[in-house]
């Protein structure tokens, strides 16, 4: 490149340096997760650890066994995605698809809103303001519940959710609703048969998305859950999830002892299904732009 | 002035400009013309390595502007294009002041004192034909301008780091018939003091400015000679056929 | 059911699910508004908890949050732009790019709990930083990291290309072209991913748990080894552990509320940055 100037070429090998961190940040987040991580196999078994319900760290015979943990995540994020998928996408096509523009761009910010506040204020407001309801409404002791904990995992999902599937909804070219209104398609019509099927790639990742978010969160879920754990056989139990599980007893565990290795082991889960859900989101953008 | 000698050039595989020769002299308006897609802007983008910008870009052959070797390693890049001004085919004015326009390209040269500056600012200007328009507004938004006060601000621009060949691409493709004469005259002042090289796909705007013209189909030069000889008298049949729109 | 009526039924679904959505927002917002606004007070603001935390304001909590996003920020920021520089302007392999691109959306994904155990692993333990405002700040900086480089690079390439021609052409280095012709006018971008990032850096609980935050500190931190209070935490350690939850719900609510009014005007800054630019700059 001839002779450029010495602070030019200092500069982009600086940038250079500086963008590739972002690869070694993520290889070191994996490494010192499962170089603590895996040390817990020498306490038990894979089989175990992985596929035992008993999560007692503290008692005179400690037991690691992370299934009923890993099931209060998957009953609170699935509950969640329950409500905030049909949310979610409604409103996205609300507001892509029907709303006036005026109306969509007050309801724009709105969204951003509530995506911006912070999650223990939402979990603030589900200990206080959703958990004496449910247990109103349901007659159950204590509301902070899985149900609780899906609600307003929802709610925290739900910009997530309608900000991607909006934006897939968006990028449909206009000349596909045209043809179908030619051919007199009633509007609905036109965003049942050709909008959304259209716009699935992007609202599929929209969901995974949302997926990767609910499942790790930590404040929502820590405050408004319960925290027992225990095999959930409802909505209305009390779940403990993975993330609370690591706020709640990290604090306490002395460095180094099994306990402490289990957590990062709980750790290294949430690592890899974020990972997965990431891959998988990415994959389906990919094939979207190649074709 | 500027000689090529067997350019050849490539984006990814495929084959853009094959073994294109071509020596054009100092002090002159050259025309490259051709059918769209033929390798004209190409080519012009070779001549101050801009080409370098895409990354599948690659290029043999030999080209040099006065004594500058344009492609070979040693060549300073930037010492190259502060000789080799350009003009680009839509006027791209950064969005501020018409001073600061003209200014930029002697300040990142390293000229700070604000009275050479003044001076510079104000003969780009008055080459450029756009000075008694704009001298008592130098500080208003170049954004604000016409089209053609916009391309002839770029001229400016072009001419503010004192280059010895002006490039042009297509400048007049966005502009109006009214700009279009504006900048044609221009251009026929410019070549007293600057080797012109223009790039267009208006035939007649050849025929008016330049003193010489290439002819440029598939990546091949046809043909290259005295704009009047070759109007008159074109020698290959695809230029005859080009510059009496049998297709283009 | 006839065609006409079926469009009716689902419009008005999904105008229902619209407005839903809207007055969540409205219910929380109102709820934590009406009951925290009566906690606010000047000494809420300006003084310490008393008396085991049932009392006295949440100054030093509010302290910790500003200077622990703060230090992300300038943590984050310039390694983030940075970055959006190298992908957007210099990096000329695509394969580099993916990796790096591959690298920062799987960041963005990782859930702050792990930010949380990582920053704990490498910053309190490995270097031996303990927990301390520096450790917190530099495990929210990664948190943050991928939303700044994300805003960044949007607001690079939002930057015409005919402005990096223009500059090349004049005979402008690739840097002095960045720094003259791309960076000015990528600024409000920039402006709003700065401001995005403060707001997510202070909203967040789950990295600062092991790493920075303390229960409770008689005296504010004065230098960046040493633990410090947080509004996320306070608002948590108010709402789970007091001694008495009936009597410091005002405190709760106070908190909550600075906290939600911190962030959400952060982020009102943001949008109105962007749109009064976006109206501002059209070349």
């Amino acid at each position: 490149m001839g002779q450029k100037k010495l602070s030019e070429r200092a500069i982009e090998w600086g940038a250079s340096a500086v963008a590739h961190a972002s690869i070694l940040i993520i290889a070191l987040i994996f490494l010192f997760l499962f170089a603590e991580g895996y040390k817990i196999f020498a306490y038990d078994d894979p089989l175990h650890i992985f596929f035992g319900t008993d999560w007692q760290p503290t008692s005179q015979n400690p037991r690691y066994e992370m299934l009923a943990l890993i099931v209060g995540s998957l009953v609170v994020t699935l509950g969640a995605m329950l409500i905030a998928i049909p949310l979610g996408v409604g409103c996205a096509i609300y507001l892509s698809e029907i709303a006036p523009p005026h109306l969509a761009e007050i309801l724009k910010p709105i969204i951003e809103i509530l995506a911006g506040i912070p999650s223990v204020v939402l979990g603030f407001f589900a200990l206080v303001v959703l958990a004496p309801l449910i247990s109103l409404a349901f007659g159950v002791p204590s509301g902070l519940t899985a149900l609780n904990g899906a609600l307003i995992l929802a709610v925290m999902i739900l910009p997530t959710i309608e900000t991607i599937s909006e934006d897939a909804l968006r990028a449909v070219p206009k000349g596909f609703r045209e043809a179908s209104f030619a051919m007199g398609a009633t509007h609905w019509e036109t965003i049942r048969h050709v909008a959304v099927p259209a716009a699935m790639p992007g609202i599929t990742v929209a969901i995974l998305l949302g997926f990767g978010r609910a499942i790790g969160e930590t404040m929502v879920v820590l405050m408004a859950t319960g925290n027992a754990s225990i095999m959930p056989t409802g909505l209305l139990d009390p779940v403990r999830a993975m993330t609370s599980t690591i706020a709640s007893e990290m604090g306490e565990v002395a460095q180094g002892s099994a306990h402490y290795f289990a957590l990062f082991m709980v750790g290294c889960i949430l690592f890899a299904i974020s990972f997965a859900v990431n891959l998988a989101a990415s994959m389906i953008v990919k094939r979207g732009q190649n074709s | 002035m500027i000689h090529s000698r067997d350019v050849n050039l490539w984006y990814g595989r495929k084959q853009v400009l094959f073994d294109v020769t071509l020596d054009i002299l100092a002090n002159c308006t050259t025309s490259l013309i051709g059918p769209s897609g033929c390798g004209k802007t190409s080519f012009l983008r070779c001549i101050n390595r801009m080409n370098d910008i895409i990354h599948s870009c690659r290029v043999s052959g030999e080209i040099r502007v006065g004594g500058i070797e344009v492609y070979s390693p040693k060549t300073d890049v930037v010492m190259l294009r502060k000789k080799v001004g350009m003009v680009f085919q839509v006027p791209n004015p950064f969005p501020k002041s018409i001073y600061e326009n003209v200014a930029y390209g002697p300040m990142i040269h390293g000229k700070n004192d604000r009275r050479k500056l003044d001076a510079v600012v104000e003969r780009s200007l008055r080459e450029a034909a756009l000075w008694d328009e704009v001298k008592d507004d130098l500080q208003k938004s170049a954004m604000e301008l016409s089209g053609g006060q916009k391309q002839r601000l770029c001229i400016a621009r072009a001419l503010s780091i004192e280059p010895e060949v002006l490039l042009m691409d297509e400048p007049c493709s966005a502009l109006d018939p009214i700009a279009t004469a504006k900048i044609e005259d221009l251009i026929n002042k410019l070549k007293e003091k600057y080797t012109v090289v223009i790039v267009t796909h208006n035939i007649q705007q050849a025929a008016r400015i330049s003193d010489y013209t290439a002819y440029f189909y598939l990546g091949k030069i046809i043909e290259f000679g005295k704009t009047s000889e070759m109007f008159e008298k074109p020698k290959e049949k695809s230029t005859e056929m080009y510059l009496t729109g049998r297709f283009g | 059911m006839n065609r006409k009526h079926m469009q009716w039924l689902a419009f008005t679904l999904l105008k229902l699910c619209a407005l839903m959505v809207v007055a969540v927002l409205f219910v929380i917002i109102f709820d934590i508004a009406s009951k925290g606004a009566g906690a606010i007070s000047w000494e809420f603001l300006t003084e310490a908890p008393k008396n085991h935390m049932t009392q006295g304001g949440i100054f030093p909590a509010i302290w910790g949050t500003l200077l622990l996003s703060i230090g992300a920020i300038l943590l984050a920021f310039p390694t983030g732009v940075l970055t959006a520089i190298y992908l957007t302007e210099y990096s000329a392999q695509s394969r580099t790019i993916i990796f790096i691109d591959a690298a920062i959306t799987n960041l963005a994904g990782v859930p702050s709990i792990v930010f949380g155990l990582f920053g704990f692993a490498l910053f309190v333990a490995f270097f031996g930083f303990g927990a301390s405002m520096l450790a917190g700040s530099l495990t929210l900086a990664l948190m943050v990291l991928p939303i700044i480089i994300k805003t960044s690079e949007e607001a690079l390439l939002s930057v015409p290309h005919s402005f990096r021609e223009a500059s090349l052409a004049l005979g402008a280095t690739k840097w002095q072209t960045v720094r003259h012709s791309v960076l000015p006018y990528a600024v409000p971008g920039l402006l709003t991913g700065l401001i995005l990032g403060v707001s997510r850096a202070a909203g967040e609980t789950a990295p600062i748990l092991f790493t920075a935050a303390a229960y409770f500190l008689p005296s504010l931190p004065s230098s960046v080894f040493d633990q410090t209070m947080a509004l996320p935490y306070h608002l948590y350690i108010l709402s789970t552990q007091s001694f008495n939850l009936k009597a410091t719900e005002h405190l709760q609510y106070g908190t909550a509320l600075v906290l939600l009014g911190l962030v959400l005007a952060l982020n009102l800054a943001a949008i109105i940055v962007r749109s009064h630019f976006r109206r501002k700059y059209r070349w």
